[in-house]
């Protein structure tokens, strides 16, 4: 409300109003790069500018910082990225374009494991020469300790905690804050029996085990250096990079590690002298001084705004790429609302939408990404991508099948369609989107949508609890997901395994209680072949569609920007479509 | 209760219409009206007041005369790549008047003559409320005196001292989806008005305290009280005539105030839902295309700046013609 003097409240009014009309009226001038771009999509899934050039500083932009830079509590994407310049892990993924950049490759450890006992028992041998960034060598006893911060999630919160699931179902360590024995290397399903050996003992076998040691949160952690809660602040280096400075939310710069051999390293070929990452407040302006040149990418690697795309897409359409990510985005039916209980209510929602327009509003076939047809990434072994389209989504009913929806209405007993409630997170326009165009192509069925935006960063109180779910009568939930890793295990456990029906921070929307699909998860875990696993995945996907829990919407891909002064820039599905950053390098650097 | 102090009645406009030939009969009413007549800036902001008006009033009307509605999307007029529109300034054409909306193509002059029903409709309604409250508060506050004063003055001070903004978002987030018979929309306007009009009441309350704080010791309400008229007479038949020039200065105020909360609220996304038409979304929406498509920003922009304005202009009109300063 105005103050209370009105006349000079109202005048503000009436200047403030004038002031917004000026500064719509004058709109931002586009920069141009000198330099032309190599062509639009150089660098997806092959290797642009392939050069061993050493130096310069490779400059980030980003409009967030990460959510931690330890490595046991960051879980965004482009932060296990970027910790392959300062941590190394047992194993890694390879430093390939595409598909083979999701491949795993011994990093610490000389090779990918001896798996013994039926899958329950790993050991890995350690390389000569790895080093702290103090000098010291790295130690399996350091390996052991780093994993074992994740038991402390009470000081050490947000990153994944798959490795302390699989070594401790049952919660028996401590973790190391609160461990008794004198080295605080207590836990028992890891042993060490000398400094270059490390030995898992999995109470169950898990065949994506290896996966989830190439996470960052398998990285050591030397013990004198771990300074808990405030690790973030500067990680003690493993890798070619160490710390210099860092502004939480501001800055980063990092510089050559001196004491790190490359002799040591098969992955990282360390080209930048320093490497540093703004963080700024507007995304628009980030976006622009990309396309000028201040900054070399996105360090985000979400691809720009609406505003940055159209002005790269017309003029620079050279710098750009455009891979697939191992996103899905997609509305979920939770089977707690009527008339969702009912598999026809369902597959009347999925044949009554538009697909092409669900797709616009995600962003058009570029940075939106293909219409999805089914719940697997296509980046996923066992993936069939639009080859398999159960429902017509991409085909036939790309625009809506009216007549079908009409007759699974008929089908579920609502011939004349029903009235429902979209949930949404209020704080990505994108999303409010699809769900009013999900809205406009539902009413044409007689289905009576209405649309509630929620606050986004309260999810796991929101639409993560199935009490609330149903209280508020959420019948469709608009939401995404990616893999934390690229198998059916790590994209759907969460997703489709009733084991993971929580009350609170539940992903399991659907509330999915299918023995078949546990049990080809139980299976999956045994499977110690690829083929086997693929087969696996394939089914599981099968089943979930054959179920009718989701309206999938796209197979996401970004735009994303390449400086034209960028070496060895490729995209990598070990990294959803990212590039992968450890071994950029720069043309004639100055 | 003589001539004098029921200065401004209804009737009294029509006295003082009926003898205009008389010398000494003009009422207050009518040398405001005077007043206003003459005031250009103020005439023009109440034609564009009544035009709006008339326009919210016919919005289904008027836009089915071009042939569109507010809700259906046109998604061969937008380019999938950009999320632009495909023609020239936001798509304008002969069949949409004001361009289409990126993404979904919606009609947008359809959609900003039903953003005026919202916008208007918050605004005045909330206006009401907050009158309704601010003059019965404020009287018995005035006029008692004592604890009763106490009590109103200090509850007016707490509520002014709200951050009535962050209150809204948290109640809307709160708020069911059904209520009361109303779904949907209808639950947003409904709380919209009542909390703008609820947090509002405090500043017209202030100065009908404080004018029936100096009225209750006139010779006139002693008069009455002395031959015996009863409390509420003498606030209502009283006291309150003398207090409707200031209130209808106040609630022309109050009212473009409010259309800028509603856009506020719409624009942080906590006011009407989607699909409905909202200027205040519609801004919000656009800062993602304010160089790739800047007449989705610069329409709704214009919409709330006229609003406003007139409202304004009107406002300080009336506030000039019945000021109490300038009359006898």
């Amino acid at each position: 409300m105005a103050t209370t003097q009105r006349t000079p409240g109202r005048r503000k009014q009436i200047m403030a109003a004038a002031a917004v009309v000026a500064a719509l009226l004058t709109t931002a001038a586009c920069g141009d790069s000198k330099e032309g771009g190599a062509g639009y999509d150089a660098a997806n899934n092959k290797v642009l500018n392939a050069s061993s050039h050493k130096g310069g500083e490779l400059k980030f932009a980003g409009s967030q910082d990460a959510d931690s830079w330890d490595t046991t509590r960051g879980y965004y994407g482009f932060a296990w990225n970027f910790m392959r310049y300062y941590s190394r892990q047992l194993l890694s993924y390879r430093t390939e374009p595409g598909k083979a950049g999701a491949e795993l490759t011994p990093d610490l450890a000389t090779n990918a494991g001896k798996i013994s006992n039926n899958g329950k028992t790993y050991t890995f041998d350690l390389r000569d020469g790895i080093t702290w960034e103090d000098g010291k060598p790295i130690t399996s006893k350091d390996i052991k300790y780093g994993i074992e911060r994740q038991w402390a999630q009470d000081v050490l919160s947000g990153g994944p905690v798959y490795l302390k699931d699989v070594l401790d179902p049952e919660g028996r360590y401590p973790g190391p804050y609160k461990d008794k024995s004198a080295d605080r290397l207590g836990l028992k399903s890891i042993e060490t029996p000398d400094d270059r050996t490390i030995v898992f003992n999995l109470p169950r076998a898990n065949s994506d085990f290896a996966q989830m040691l190439a996470t960052p949160s398998a990285s050591p952690v030397r013990q004198d250096k771990d300074t808990k809660s405030k690790y973030a602040l500067k990680p003690f280096s493993s890798g070619p990079y160490k710390f210099a400075s860092y502004a939480p939310g501001k800055s980063l710069k990092l510089v050559r590690n001196t004491r790190w051999r490359a002799a040591s390293d098969p992955i990282r070929k360390a080209y930048p002298d320093t490497i540093s990452a703004k963080f700024f407040a507007n995304a628009n302006d980030m976006d622009q001084r990309l396309i000028n040149g201040d900054y070399h990418l996105d360090i985000n690697q979400t691809g720009p705004s609406p505003q940055g795309r159209t002005t790269a897409l017309k003029q620079h359409k050279g710098n750009l790429d455009n891979p697939l990510t191992s996103y899905i985005r997609y509305a979920v039916f939770p089977r707690s609302v009527p008339p969702f209980d009912n598999i026809h209510c369902r597959k009347a929602v999925i044949h009554g939408a538009d697909h092409v327009s669900l797709q616009n509003a995600r962003g058009g076939p570029l940075a939106g990404g293909d219409i999805a047809t089914n719940m697997l990434p296509p980046s996923i072994p066992g993936a069939e991508g639009q080859k398999y389209d159960p429902y017509g989504i991409a085909g036939s009913g790309k625009k809506g099948n009216i007549a079908k929806a009409k007759e699974e209405l008929k089908a579920c007993g609502h011939p004349n369609g029903f009235r429902t409630t979209i949930a949404v997170r209020n704080n990505k326009q994108v999303e409010v989107a699809t769900a009013e165009s999900l809205q406009a192509s539902l009413k044409k069925v007689g289905i009576r949508a209405e649309i509630d935006q929620y606050d986004g960063a309260q999810t796991a109180g929101i639409v993560g609890s199935p009490a609330n779910v149903k209280k508020k009568k959420y019948g469709i939930v608009v939401d995404g997901w990616a893999p934390d890793f690229g198998t059916v295990q790590g994209f759907g456990l969460p997703l489709w395994s009733s084991k993971y029906i929580l009350q609170s921070g539940n992903n399991n929307f659907a509330l999915i209680k299918d023995k078949a699909i546990d049990g080809l998860f139980d299976s999956y875990v045994k499977e110690l072949d690829q083929a086997g696993q693929a087969r696996i995945a394939k089914e599981i996907n099968h089943k979930v569609m054959a179920g009718a829990y989701y309206l999938p919407f796209t197979f996401e891909k970004f735009l994303n920007w390449r400086s034209p002064k960028l070496t060895n820039a490729y995209t990598s599905d070990g990294f959803s479509g990212m590039y992968d950053f450890v071994n950029l390098g720069l043309k004639n650097a100055k | 209760m003589t001539e004098e102090t029921a200065v401004f009645s209804s009737d009294g406009t029509k006295d003082g219409a009926a003898d205009s030939t008389s010398v000494q009969g003009r009422s207050l009413g009518r040398i405001a009206w005077e007043r206003l007549k003459s005031d250009k800036l103020a005439l023009a902001g109440g034609i564009v007041v009544l035009l709006l008006i008339v326009v919210a009033l016919l919005a289904p009307v008027l836009t089915a005369l071009v042939g569109q509605d507010p809700e259906t999307h046109h998604e061969d007029l937008i380019n999938p790549l950009f999320g632009t529109p495909t023609g020239s300034l936001g798509g304008i054409s002969g069949d949409h008047l004001l361009g289409v909306e990126p993404v979904n193509g919606r009609d947008i002059f359809a959609r900003i003559l039903y953003g005026a029903r919202i916008s208007l409709l918050v605004g005045f309604l909330s206006a009401v409320v907050a009158v309704v409250l601010g003059t019965v508060l404020g009287i018995l506050a005035g006029f008692f005196g004592g604890w009763v004063d106490t009590v109103i003055s200090r509850v007016m001070d707490g509520l002014l001292a709200f951050p009535q903004l962050l209150f809204i978002i948290a109640l809307v987030s709160v708020m069911p989806n059904d209520m009361l018979g109303l779904t949907g929309s209808s639950v947003r306007v409904f709380v919209m008005i009542l909390v703008i009009g609820f947090f509002g009441w405090p500043y017209i309350g202030r100065v009908v305290r404080g004018q029936a704080l100096s009225l209750r010791t006139r010779e006139y309400v002693e008069a009455a009280r002395s031959l015996g008229a009863g409390r509420f007479h003498i606030l209502f038949k009283e006291l309150l005539p003398n207090l409707v020039a200031p209130i209808i200065v106040y609630t022309t105020m109050m009212i473009p105030t409010n259309i800028l909360t509603e856009a506020a609220l719409s624009f942080l996304g906590v006011g009407v839902k989607p699909p409905t038409a909202s200027w205040g979304q519609m801004l919000s929406r656009a800062i993602d295309y304010y160089d790739s498509d800047p007449m989705y920003m610069v329409v709704p922009g214009m919409a709330i700046f006229i609003t406003v304005l007139a409202f304004n202009l009107l406002g300080d009109g009336v506030r000039d013609a019945l000021d109490p300063k300038g009359s006898r």
